[in-house]
């Protein structure tokens, strides 16, 4: 029983970390007002990125660097599509994932050595190290404290991005932009700015999230390697309610019952294993039906009141 | 006012990239766009390559699938030469994208088409009745027409052998399997593959676990992982990548790949692998049409075709059981034997298939139930 609970809690905690990297960019993305559906493609470019620079230059951190700026520079191009040019942020975002599921699958066909495929290749790779005393703990050591570097970034990255969201000044602005940008203009706070710069934040954390694929999950790349999990990201966010520590549990809960049931398989139980298979779908599509009640429900979920409008001084609502 | 120009252009880099996307779907050859000529193929001069397109499902990066169906698309450009000029297009979703994938192949100038995925099936069979004069050919289907033909392999005979490595060298006498959906296919690989584990080591059992997706790197390996943390030491797989034998090589355990021989992408620690073999039968096809002999058919090709074949073995297996499976394979290939021959025992203990009699093709493709050695349920039911 015990060797279960660790290897299921191993498992949900290395499915979880780039599910709650992205969630967690597009959570500050969102909270500045921006909508940015491009999560998808982002997390691609970001993986693709990341596995072309380590294997080259032979040094997972260069990769891992060009994957975060890689993911900034994706979400540059919806920020300055959305807040400089008031273009649809659903249209953007939606370019944003084609372009980049197009581009990553280009990148993986070019980028190995002499120009060939990169699939198959086995490049330097974040591996699980076991933290000193902590490690050592029954149950929790081996899964909680047995992780990858990034994993362990993202234990601390947790409670300083919910502490700046809402006890700092700066966090104050970020919330007052994307609830009401005219009184936090009014405030003296720079909207423009401020949607550039959080939007910019959410897709490096995307592009981490990426390289947390290719260089700490799979260990190399492969074609369409996000699979969906951009949008279980998006989805995740509303489930969270735009808050960094519930979208923990939300990435705990997607990533454990895919762990859950491919374990209840394994063991060959009789419960229905396509029943929990569809759990973390089902909760999805909830999420989404919610979006279309997006009016109703506003109030009650605390979405950024502002979110998806763009902004323009002077003029009336 | 500046807004819509910001919608507008929003939309152009919408389309552009749309646009940017679909080239890379866009066959690699170039060809002028013309309508097919009405001559008959039989009759087209010497000179003039046939052209022959191949739709594809995904890329041949894959490793696994579509990786093997190029190449067979290469075999038949060595073998034919000149004869033949070939158009490939990849990545394209199954239903209504297909037919206009394959509509726009045909516009091409191509007079075959090869259609490589099961959701080909009904847009092929829409597009076969618009061009009677091309000939069309859908793997793993059903439906047929004057002009359009299905064809498959007998995967079940490798899998069967590579059933008789993996059973002699398990120690857990547990081994998992990685399955993609339960559909026929699977279910006769999975079966088949336990028969051989089972004919050596009666105490091991198959456990399996369904994705529920040919594709997903994440969830194969997961999948995988789940298994080994479960307690399996070998790991077998009806998936389109590689990940299920990274997973295993990763904790030191053995492997059986699927596909293509995927101990040369991954190591010695998969120890073999049931491979597709298309090109055998895209040679056989197309030279087929260039005789003008060509006519619909539903091809179910066995490892004596060459169609199907299992990979040579890994320096890890043991010499007695190479010899085991090298006599076993010399049944098959005689085809004195064939792996579904009785006696057959269900999950439940029940007799299927009694002693001196074999399952029909036709019972053997809407198989829908387990052999006596697998864990594991069919969802459908």
């Amino acid at each position: 029983m015990e060797d279960l609970i660790t290897s299921i809690l191993t498992i949900t905690i290395r499915a979880g970390t780039s599910l709650l990297y992205a969630t967690l960019g597009e959570i500050y993305t969102e909270r500045s007002g921006v909508l940015n559906l491009g999560v998808e493609g982002t997390m691609m470019v970001g993986a693709a990125t990341a596995f072309a620079v380590a294997y080259h230059s032979d040094n997972i951190w260069l990769g891992l660097l060009a994957a975060l700026l890689v993911g900034g520079l994706m979400a540059l191009i919806h920020a300055f599509l959305t807040i400089s040019l008031r273009a649809d942020q659903v249209v953007s975002g939606l370019a944003i994932t084609l372009f980049g599921t197009g581009l990553a699958s280009f990148m993986g066909q070019r980028l190995g050595p002499g120009g060939t495929t990169m699939v198959g290749l086995q490049g330097p790779a974040f591996q699980r190290i076991p933290l000193p005393v902590l490690g050592d703990l029954p149950v929790v050591g081996p899964s909680v404290f047995t992780q990858d570097v990034l994993t362990y970034f993202l234990y601390l990255l947790v409670p300083v991005l919910w502490f700046y969201l809402y006890k700092t000044r700066f966090g104050l602005h970020l919330r007052a932009v994307g609830e009401n940008p005219q009184a936090a203009d009014v405030m003296g706070v720079n909207v423009t700015t401020t949607r550039y710069a959080y939007t910019i934040f959410g897709g490096v954390l995307m592009g981490m999230a990426g390289a947390h694929l290719s260089l700490g999950y799979l260990k190399g790349w492969a074609d369409n390697i996000t699979g969906g999990r951009g949008w279980i990201a998006i989805a995740l966010v509303i489930f969270a309610m735009w808050d960094p520590i519930r979208a923990v549990i939300g990435a705990v809960l997607f990533g454990g019952i895919n762990a859950l049931q491919f374990r209840m398989q394994a063991a060959g139980t009789t419960i229905p294993a396509s029943f929990l298979n569809m759990t973390p779908y089902f909760f999805t599509i909830l999420v989404l039906v919610m979006i279309t009640w997006w009016e109703v429900v506003r109030k009650r979920v605390g979405a950024p009141a502002a979110l998806g409008i763009p902004y323009v001084r002077e003029e009336k609502r | 006012m500046r807004k819509r120009i910001g919608i507008l252009l929003a939309l152009v880099v919408v389309l552009s990239l749309v646009l940017a996307a679909c080239k890379q779907a866009a066959p690699e050859t170039e060809v002028p766009t013309e309508a097919p000529t009405e001559a008959p193929t039989e009759e087209m001069p010497a000179e003039e390559p046939l052209k022959v397109a191949f739709i594809y499902i995904g890329q041949p990066g894959d490793l696994g699938w579509t990786y093997e169906h190029d190449r067979g698309r290469k075999m038949l450009e060595e073998e034919l030469g000149d004869q033949v000029e070939t158009i490939v297009v990849m990545d394209v979703p199954e239903g209504p994208d297909a037919e206009k994938a394959i509509r726009d192949v045909v516009q091409q100038g191509a007079k075959v088409v090869f259609a490589t995925s099961f959701g080909y099936m009904d847009p092929m069979l829409t597009v076969a009745q618009e061009f009677p004069d091309v000939y069309f050919e859908h793997c793993s289907g059903y439906k047929t027409a004057d002009n359009m033909a299905t064809y498959f392999g007998r995967m079940y005979q490798p899998r069967y052998l590579s059933g008789l490595v993996a059973g002699s060298m398990t120690e857990a006498n547990f081994i998992g399997y990685v399955a993609a959906h339960p559909i026929p296919e699977v279910i006769r690989g999975i079966n088949a593959f336990t028969l051989g584990v089972r004919q050596v080591n009666p105490d091991a059992e198959v456990h399996v676990v369904w994705t529920n997706t040919w594709y997903d790197p994440v969830k194969e390996r997961e999948a995988a992982e789940a298994l080994l943390d479960e307690g399996a030491d070998i790991i077998a797989q009806h998936q389109d990548t590689t990940e299920p034998q990274k997973a295993a090589q990763e904790r030191g355990k053995l492997s059986i790949g699927y596909d293509s021989d995927m101990r040369q992408f991954v190591g010695d620690t998969v120890l073999t692998s049931p491979v597709w073999n298309w090109g055998v039968y895209y040679v056989k096809t197309v030279q087929d049409v260039l005789n003008g002999t060509w006519v619909t058919h539903q091809y179910w090709g066995g490892m004596a075709d060459g169609v199907v074949a299992l990979a040579e073995l890994s320096p890890m297996v043991p010499d007695d059981v190479k010899q085991l499976v090298d006599q076993e394979e010399e049944k098959i290939l005689s085809g004195e034997w064939d792996v579904f021959c009785g006696p057959i025992y269900d999950q439940n203990g029940e007799l299927k298939v009694p002693e001196g009699e074999c399952m029909s093709d036709a019972d053997m493709l809407s198989m829908d139930w387990f052999v006596q050695g697998v864990v594991g349920t069919i969802p459908t039911q």
